[in-house]
């Protein structure tokens, strides 16, 4: 589904990514750790299309297409999701409206009818149940006077109404506390399915153990170091970050 | 001949035909009062950019036109009986006066209202049948402040829409006042004229709309004159969506007693040179006065909007948001001046303004302009000028919305909060239905240098 091969990337003169090989197939949940600075979160914008970031060199192949020729929408359309690490808020523009607008783009894109406002609707206070949010949630403004774990969960249900092929999540577990973590996990492990592709970027282990990956990835100074299976977070927890970049 | 005397000429020609054609339906008082209009229009001028409340705006070009009146035209007195469907103007459902190139037109209005008591009906034929009544009010808040605007609409001063509410009495309806150019053949003026009376404890509201179709150059300068008796409510809207060639000049005078509370929410869509004044005097204890105001401009197109509130007494209180949206090389003027007098303790007064540039070319030149001379009074004001949030637009566009979607859909959002304000169904929705068709346009306003262009200063 997802192949990184040889990612370089800058901010301004930056490089913070030096050459990341990445593969990953559809039903398989990846976790990509590392330390502050490691180019998690520029990994994860690079592939949402963010436009702070310049791709100097490499190839980014989704689903047989050259994802960094796409405008993020039409990445956002051929089904990937970020889920922010900041979520942001937008006064004036109504939540369900918000959210009916972006899946009726994805739905058209998918050659599927549009839904109405009653069947966006019923479709949105299914899956707010799942979040264990409150349905009032839907007539707010995006993200306004939303408190931290509000955000972040917001994010998890606009992923489970959108059905991405593709999930990014940005340090989702930041500033949640152990309930709300346990509420995000629950959603997001509601959406695994062998057509769906998850990739979780955290800085700590604590949320893979609720969202069990299938393989661990451990990004230091804009490479993949080390690879693994999900025992690689524990031992990760264990010796710390200095660990790998002693052993590369 | 100097160009100065070329347009006193015009416009003293213009008077003196005017006052010939209606020496038969003026009583004496009207007579001077269009005279004195005349008189301070002459000795004041069209103001230049010297002039401290026009630094900005340059209306040379309004100076430089020779406007034939509008209501000379044949097709006002027998417009098309759909000229107003293909504007789709809001049905407000209340009582509708329309008005031709300023003239009143009785065949396209209904639910004119004269029983005695409450009145809706045009100026004219109040000037029979309430003379009392229009000659203790009209003109008397201009006098104050006259400039050369208001002078001019009072030289020609006859027709326009007269609205009186009596004491205790309210008008549930909304009316709705319809000012409509006719996409003219040569530059032509037009000075409606409207006049609110709201005796104590009554209670009305009012929407104003200016429309025209495409044609040559035109001249709107529209005097209104809002009077709150003690306790009166007036809810006022000003919707200006005239032609892209047209001038549009907007005087709103009002006048609050005590404990009366009054509402003003001005958007300006259309024109090319778009002005309007607000001059609101709390002259009463306990007065409430809230001014909201939004405006879209795209091209070379101008909106100055200038306001002041007058806090002459005590305990009163004031609330203002403007807030504007402004593109290609368009430019935006806001002027906010509150006095507040050595009387006017415990005022509390506060202002907003907000101006959204969409282009690097796009500019605003605001100035909140605050006069105190109480003590304990509190008074707020903010400007904030920006840019649309690259980090919304990124977060949209990361949800499948596409950039020019995502981009009208935070202008909107922008746009909102004054449009929520309006407490009129039916308006609402239009405007808000407006602002969305209006806004691809002024996203892609074609961005190409300025030529000749006499606005440039002060930038």
């Amino acid at each position: 589904m997802l192949e990184i091969e040889n990612l370089h990337a800058q901010v301004a003169d930056n490089e913070i990514l030096r050459g990341v090989n990445l593969t990953v197939k559809s039903g398989e949940v990846h976790a990509i750790m590392g330390p502050n600075g490691s180019g998690k979160s520029t990994l994860a914008g690079v592939l949402a299309g963010r436009d702070a970031y310049t791709v100097t060199s490499g190839h980014v192949r989704y689903d047989n297409q050259d994802l960094l020729e796409m405008e993020p929408e039409a990445r956002a359309r051929a089904g990937i999701f970020l889920a922010f690490q900041y979520p942001v808020e937008i006064p004036g523009v109504n939540n369900a409206y918000f959210l009916k607008a972006s899946l009726n783009e994805i739905r058209k894109h998918r050659g599927e009818p549009e839904l109405d406002a009653f069947e966006f609707m019923t479709l949105a206070r299914e899956k707010v149940k799942l979040l264990e949010m409150d349905a009032s949630l839907l007539e707010r403004q995006v993200n306004e006077g939303f408190s931290g774990g509000e955000k972040k969960r917001n994010e998890i249900f606009q992923m489970a109404v959108l059905e991405p092929k593709l999930a990014i999540l940005d340090e989702t577990d930041s500033g949640l506390d152990i309930d709300a973590l346990k509420i995000v996990a629950n959603g997001v492990n509601a959406m695994r399915s062998p057509e769906r592709a998850i990739i979780i970027v955290t800085h700590y282990q604590r949320l893979l153990n609720y969202i069990v990956p299938d393989y661990v990835h451990v990004l230091s100074a804009g490479c993949v170091v080390r690879s693994g299976g999900k025992d690689l977070a524990l031992e990760l927890e264990e010796k710390g970050y200095r660990w790998t970049e002693e052993n590369v | 001949m100097t160009p100065e005397l070329e347009w006193s000429d015009h416009y003293l020609s213009q008077y003196a035909r005017h006052e010939h054609e209606r020496r038969g339906d003026s009583p004496d008082w009207l007579r001077k009062l269009r005279r004195s209009g005349i008189d301070g229009f002459v000795e004041h001028g069209f103001p230049t950019t010297r002039d401290e409340e026009w630094r900005f705006t340059n209306v040379a070009p309004i100076a430089a036109t020779t406007f034939a009146p509008a209501w000379d035209l044949d097709t006002i007195s027998e417009p098309k009986p759909d000229l107003l469907e293909s504007f789709g103007l809001p049905d407000s459902k209340g009582p509708r006066l329309v008005f031709v190139g300023g003239r009143f037109v009785p065949a396209l209005s209904h639910g004119l209202v004269s029983d005695g008591g409450i009145h809706v009906t045009d100026l004219t034929g109040a000037f029979k049948a309430t003379p009392d009544i229009i000659e203790k009010y009209l003109g008397q808040s201009v006098r104050s402040n006259l400039n050369a605007f208001s002078a001019l609409n009072t030289a020609f001063v006859h027709d326009g829409a007269f609205i009186y509410v009596p004491a205790h009495r309210v008008i549930e309806e909304t009316i709705h006042l319809v000012f409509v150019g006719t996409g003219y053949d040569q530059a032509r003026m037009a000075h409606p004229r409207v006049l609110v009376v709201a005796e104590q404890n009554s209670q009305v509201r009012v929407i104003e709309t200016y429309v025209s179709p495409s044609g040559a150059s035109s001249l709107t300068n529209a005097v209104t004159e809002v009077v709150l008796g003690q306790n009166a409510v007036v809810d006022h809207y000003k919707v200006q969506q005239e032609d892209l060639k047209g001038f549009h000049i907007g005087e709103m005078y009002v006048q609050l007693d005590r404990g009366s509370n009054f509402s003003s929410h001005s958007i300006t869509l259309g024109g090319l040179v778009a002005r309007n004044d607000v001059m609101a005097r709390l002259g009463g204890e306990g007065g409430s006065c809230t001014l909201n105001g939004l405006y879209l401009a795209d091209g070379h197109r101008l909106v100055d909007n200038h306001t002041t509130i007058d806090h002459a007494e005590p305990h009163c209180e004031s609330h203002e948001i403007y807030k504007g949206i402004l593109s290609g090389f368009a430019r935006g003027v806001f002027n906010g001046k509150i006095i507040v007098r050595l009387d006017a303790q415990k005022t509390d007064a506060k202002q907003t303004n907000k101006a959204l540039l969409l282009s690097d070319n796009a500019q605003i030149n605001t100035k909140p302009q605050l006069e105190i001379f109480a003590d304990d009074v509190k008074c707020t004001h903010g400007a904030t000028i920006g840019q649309l949030d690259d980090e919304a637009l990124f977060y949209l566009r990361a949800r499948g919305i596409s950039q020019q979607d995502a981009t009208s859909l935070l202008i909107h959002a922008f746009a909102r909060d004054i449009i929520d304000r309006v407490s009129v169904d039916e308006l609402r929705v239009y405007l808000h239905n407006q602002i969305v068709e209006q806004l691809p346009k002024t996203l892609v306003s074609e961005a190409r240098p300025a030529e000749g262009d006499s606005n440039k200063e002060g930038s």
